[in-house]
């Protein structure tokens, strides 16, 4: 497939937004059963701002990928068969709640509603947030099936593909709830970071498998099948189109397969090994800036990992178009 | 119920590409607009088709044999296309089963050129709406036309009537006994979506002649042989 930076902006960002929602969040639990010290209404307030504004630049990413963008509006239409649909019904329910979570904060509602067991302190903040992180999760599962869901694309026709994207979700989103930290110097950065190494080396693990699983993938459909013909030796010689289609730019990386190994190496190095070795090292020296970089590293090896995730994919139809002439 | 659809006889196509310029010179005219091209006349021209006429090579030389493949959306029963288009464009007709995009729903997402495995589905670079053949539905559903042009236009131009067109569900329909009688088959079936266009197969058609066909051998005078010879004209030299 051809990687299209629209999409591979748009998951990778409202993948960290989603992440960084739910580490505010998990923080705040902490800081509810005296796990962690208490933060301020503004570190969740901005915290949200961060997420909210990562959502709306995958939103805006998106766009770009529409040959119609002023019809969007029609694509929540669909929702009972379309895993797009969905997902562009959960997005936007996502930047609410999440919108909604930090105003909560923001304008200080966190006055508790009601007590549960006599020690949980039920307030605003903390009902929203469920519902964000209920959301958040579904929009997880959306966007991987927007590409998990599609069986002719074997390579991401697997519950690998949902859980990769979540854990990438998760581990860039609690990176960047470090490097926040750092950047506003609270005493969360270790908290954030030990627990993105934990969802870096379980990402790590399954997208290994999936690494793995494709590697060894027998497509279903070949040339014989194809064209319906029982031969050993088919070959293509025209394709109809001297200089090249729709079918051609769309399905096809047209790239070597040398690239295909340098980017490989590339986010294999710098979304796993080297986030994790940035944020030990912030820990070691408690440098302000360390957990920053860590996240601008791992970010950068996402963009190299999904351009990959697209590349990998060998559509069927590429067996109509081996050769121009 | 009906599932209208192509059958093209592999056997039968010459590769003349008069289906695919037939199809674009209806299609480009019709009330959607026009089927747009880039740098038509010039390095890297480009453009959407409905119909595009491919070629295979089976064999290895000297033993080989060319395959002409016209490919076009094969309006599967079971389009697996039409369930992810988020906004409801890509939809497949109730009464004659056509898989079909109604260009003024269409976002431009591609997403339901992915989810074809025949390519079968081009977006339309400067209108930025998917398209796919049609049947010419434009065509066969007009009453004012007459009754024998109410054919897709590949189906009409074929010169060597390669391309038959009716209702695969109708068993009595030409397409149905063609199907039936002379092997039709389906692309790519292992993907369950049903293809309602079916490929006739290449046939070799053989003779065998015994060697006794070739002599004459029935001729009494010869065979018995009676006769004595001397020179002269006999039966056979006059017939022979």
């Amino acid at each position: 497939m051809h990687p299209a930076f629209s999409v591979i902006f748009l998951t990778t960002l409202i993948g960290a937004g989603q992440g960084l929602f739910l580490a505010l969040y998990t923080g705040q639990i902490y800081a509810l059963a005296n796990l962690l010290p208490a933060q301020g209404d503004e570190f969740y307030a901005f915290g949200s701002l961060v997420a909210l504004a990562l959502l709306v630049g995958g939103l805006i990413a998106s766009f770009f990928h529409l040959g119609r963008p002023e019809r969007a509006w029609r694509a929540a239409a669909r929702w009972r068969t379309s895993w797009l649909s969905r997902e562009v019904l959960v997005l936007p329910l996502v930047m609410a709640l999440v919108f909604a979570y930090g105003l909560a904060h923001w304008t200080g509602h966190t006055q508790p509603l009601f007590t549960l067991g006599n020690w949980l302190a039920v307030d605003a903040t903390l009902l929203i947030g469920l519902a964000a992180t209920l959301a958040v999760f579904a929009l997880f599962v959306c966007t991987a099936m927007v590409y998990a869901g599609v069986r002719f694309l074997e390579e991401w026709c697997s519950p690998l593909t949902v859980v990769n994207f979540t854990l990438f979700g998760l581990a860039s989103g609690f990176m960047l709830a470090a490097a926040y930290s750092a950047f506003i110097g609270n005493q969360l950065v270790a908290f954030f970071g030990t627990w993105s190494v934990i969802f870096t080396v379980i990402a790590l693990v399954s997208r290994f498998a999936s690494l793995t699983r494709n590697a060894h993938l027998r497509h279903k459909s070949t040339v014989q099948s194809a064209i319906g013909v029982r031969h050993q030796t088919v070959s293509q010689k025209a394709q109809g189109a001297t200089a090249g289609s729709f079918n051609t730019r769309e399905f096809f990386h047209g790239r070597s397969a040398g690239t295909l190994r340098t980017v490989r190496l590339l986010f294999l190095f710098l979304v796993f090994p080297l986030p994790m070795l940035l944020i030990g090292a912030a820990y070691a020296t408690q440098s302000p800036t360390l957990p920053i970089v860590a996240f601008a590293v791992q970010y950068l090896g996402l963009l190299f990992e999904r351009w990959y995730f697209f590349a990998e994919a060998r559509h069927p139809q590429n067996l109509y178009y081996q050769s121009v002439a | 119920m009906s599932q209208l659809a192509l059958v093209i006889d592999l056997n039968v196509c010459v590769g003349c590409h008069a289906c695919v310029t037939s199809c674009k010179q209806w299609n480009t005219s019709g009330w959607a607009g026009p089927l747009v091209d880039e740098n038509p006349y010039d390095a890297d021209p480009t453009g959407t088709f409905f119909n595009r006429v491919q070629t295979f090579e089976v064999g290895t030389f000297p033993d080989t044999e060319t395959v002409h493949f016209p490919k076009s959306c094969l309006h599967c029963e079971d389009p697996p296309c039409v369930p992810v288009c988020p906004t409801g464009a890509s939809h497949k007709r109730a009464d004659n089963g056509i898989v079909l995009v109604d260009y003024d729903k269409c976002i431009g997402c591609k997403y339901c050129s992915w989810a074809c495995p025949y390519g079968a589905r081009e977006v339309d670079e400067q209108q930025k709406v998917m398209k796919k053949c049609t049947l010419c539905i434009d065509r066969i559903t007009d009453l004012t036309l007459p009754e024998r042009e109410r054919k897709p236009a590949c189906v009409l131009a074929c010169p060597t009537s390669a391309r038959l067109f009716g209702d695969v569900q109708d068993p009595d329909s030409e397409v149905s006994i063609a199907i039936r009688e002379r092997g039709g088959y389906q692309l790519m079936p292992e993907w369950g979506t049903k293809p309602a266009n079916h490929y006739l197969p290449r046939r070799k058609t053989r003779i065998y002649i015994d060697p006794e066909e070739l002599i004459r051998a029935d001729n009494p005078l010869r065979k018995e042989d009676l006769t004595t010879y001397s020179g002269e004209e006999t039966l056979d030299d006059v017939t022979w």
